[in-house]
């Protein structure tokens, strides 16, 4: 236990360190973009980017996973802080930590693998989609220079890359852009045209707030919505992170993580936030493994803010929307375009109902709904065919049924019987490439066994599997003495 | 020297290529042989978006060398296949480092020449890393 933690705290000094460096410079521009998108003060973000991977660090499950305010969770609270304000926002935020905490508690990380691939596709994808659209606003039809601003950042966002990765070259872009803006006197919105910037230490508060049912009414649809999406990009990342290290991580212990760190931003003055894909990423790629990465990212944050925070409301926006512009299609799944050749055509409707409802309702957790919903609905359709073959042997009749027999398939399967054959003096069904579910199945096979019994055939049921067998002989009533056909 | 010769390959042609060398390698010494896939990092995101479970996406990498193992096989040679994440050229270099390796085999160009283009060739770094004797395979 303790050499486990050891090795996950101090296994990698060096390299998560200056993994944690880098993430931390590169998560200044992304906290501020995600405070703006979700409507508050950049210094909401950054408190919860701080808190939210100090905490994490120490009481989540997955070692070099990076989490903070995120764009995911900023789309989810737009409206909350439009209507009711930020200290609604800080409770909203401890209802979702509760809840993420009840959602660990109750392990909810084995229900992930019900959620079809198409519908995290989509998820990502409108994800991308709604960063890039919130950026719209910031830089269409503002100013000449503003257009120009945001392809200059672009050009160093991906250009730098190829001379030198020493730093993270969005902050470069951010950097140049700024001091250009500045020296030059260009007139441009800046950050500070949108929000505050304060240099003081994050500190516990409990949010303004009635405490009464209203309230409850008024944040828990935000935090229930929040809480779903936290855990999905969270548990998503930790894949991802697992895959890339070849290495295996606690999501339920993740998950109840992800919750106590969204309790404590709450009291801290932040906002919501999970782990974040494309920070994450950024982390393993350079160098970082074990939980002080995480450590390191937080609190050099912190400490970039404090030094910094002047410097900050200086950045001009079109930089920011540069930045934003570049992190919407990092997370776009441009893979997903040539998959769409490959894979079913029902996967594809299926990521693409997830993303219109997403892009539509503006509400990540709706998208997954619907998108979970449909493809419940395409698979119970393709499992719901229950193919009978039939074969004559001599006077007797020989049907086969393979498939699943349950309440969507058996009107079907009822329909493929001849129920008056010609010469034929008894009927076998053979189940033995079938399966029986439900009552449905259990009255479909009463049903077939009676209208053949009486029309004057004898039916013999073989091959049933144990389960199915129990089932009928527990509801079946065509096997009890002086049962008729119902008049349906 | 007692190791295997590692074949690093990620399915393309020139994989290919190394793979017959590395086969004509393993029957003069009567080595066997360890296949390489390097999952690089970007890759990760995607695999996992695409695939239910780390089974599937096992599978579906080492189908990338389908016709690699196909030719192993048909000579007779014993292998076994290593799936390693990370940047591919140092990957290589750690692993080949860490184990019983005699000898690196491995194709002059990947599949993806937009990132040679960036950042030097693969096989130059690992040749210069590698501590056994390196063929690049051209």
């Amino acid at each position: 236990m303790f050499t486990q933690l050891k090795k996950e705290w101090f296994g990698n000094v060096r390299g998560d360190v200056l993994s944690g460096i880098v993430v931390a410079l590169a998560l200044i521009p992304e906290a501020i973009a995600f405070s703006i998108i979700a409507g508050v003060d950049p210094m909401v973000g950054l408190y919860a980017s701080f808190s939210m991977a100090v905490v994490i660090a120490f009481m989540g499950g997955r070692p070099a996973m990076i989490s903070a305010a995120t764009g995911a969770m900023a789309l989810v609270m737009v409206t909350l802080v439009k209507e009711h304000g930020l200290q609604y926002l800080f409770a909203a935020t401890i209802l979702t930590g509760i809840l993420q905490v009840t959602f660990g508690w109750l392990k909810v990380a084995r229900f992930m693998k019900f959620i079809p691939r198409s519908v995290m596709v989509g998820f990502v994808n409108a994800l991308a989609i709604l960063i890039f659209m919130a950026q719209v606003p910031h830089f269409i039809g503002i100013s000449t220079m503003t257009y120009v601003f945001v392809a200059a950042t672009l050009a160093i966002i991906y250009v730098l890359p190829r001379i030198t990765k020493a730093v993270p070259s969005p902050l470069v872009a951010i950097v140049v852009m700024t001091v250009i803006a500045v020296y030059g006197g260009i007139d441009l919105r800046t950050v500070g045209d949108l929000g505050t910037i304060t240099q003081s230490l994050p500190s516990f508060f409990i949010p303004d707030v009635p405490f009464n049912v209203e309230t409850l009414s008024i944040i828990f649809p935000t935090a229930l919505a929040l809480s779903i999406v936290g855990l999905l990009e969270s548990l998503l990342t930790a894949s991802i992170v697992d895959d890339m290290t070849d290495t295996t991580s606690n999501k339920n212990r993740e998950a109840r993580g992800q919750g106590i760190a969204n309790i404590v931003t709450g009291f801290f003055g932040g906002m919501a936030g999970c782990a974040m894909i494309g920070q994450s990423v950024i982390n393993v790629k350079s160098g970082g493994r074990g939980r002080l990465s995480t450590f390191v990212a937080g609190t050099f944050l912190l400490f970039l803010i404090m030094v910094l925070g002047g410097v900050v409301v200086q950045i001009p926006m079109p930089a920011l929307v540069g930045v934003m512009i570049m992190v919407s299609i990092g997370t776009f799944d441009w893979s997903s375009f040539k998959a769409m050749t490959k894979i079913p055509i029902t996967d594809s409707i299926v990521m693409i109902v997830t993303v219109v409802t997403v892009v539509i309702t503006h509400d990540l957790s709706k998208g997954v709904f619907a998108g979970i919903i449909l493809s419940a609905l395409f698979f119970t359709v393709k499992i719901s065919k229950v193919h009978v073959s039939s074969l004559r042997d001599g006077q007797t009749l020989n049907y086969r049924a393979s498939g699943q027999v349950f309440f969507a398939s058996v009107t079907d399967f009822i329909d493929e019987f001849d129920y008056q054959p010609d010469g034929v003096e008894r009927v076998t069904i053979d189940f033995s490439e079938a399966h029986v579910w439900d009552d449905s199945g259990v009255a479909a096979i009463d049903k077939i066994v009676l209208k053949y019994r009486e029309n004057g055939f004898p039916v013999s049921l073989t091959g049933l599997n144990e389960s199915s067998s129990s089932m009928i002989k527990k509801m079946g009533v065509h096997d009890k003495p002086g049962e008729k056909l119902s008049g349906h | 020297m007692n190791g295997s010769i590692l074949l690093a390959s990620d399915g393309s042609a020139h994989a290919l290529r190394a793979a017959e060398e590395a086969i004509n390698l393993a029957k003069s010494l009567s080595k066997d042989i360890v296949v390489a896939y390097v999952v690089d990092y970007d890759q990760s995101k995607k695999d996992v978006l695409h695939s239910t479970g780390s089974l599937e996406r096992e599978q579906k990498r080492k189908k990338q060398l389908q016709t690699t193992e196909e030719k192993l096989q048909s000579a007779g040679i014993s292998y076994s296949i290593k799936l390693l994440h990370g940047v591919p050229g140092p990957a290589i270099v750690e692993y080949a480092n860490e184990h019983e390796i005699s000898y690196v085999v491995l194709g002059s160009r990947g599949l993806n020449s937009l990132q040679e283009m960036v950042l030097g060739s693969v096989s130059h770094k690992v040749a210069k890393r590698v501590q056994c004797p390196v063929l690049i395979v051209k």
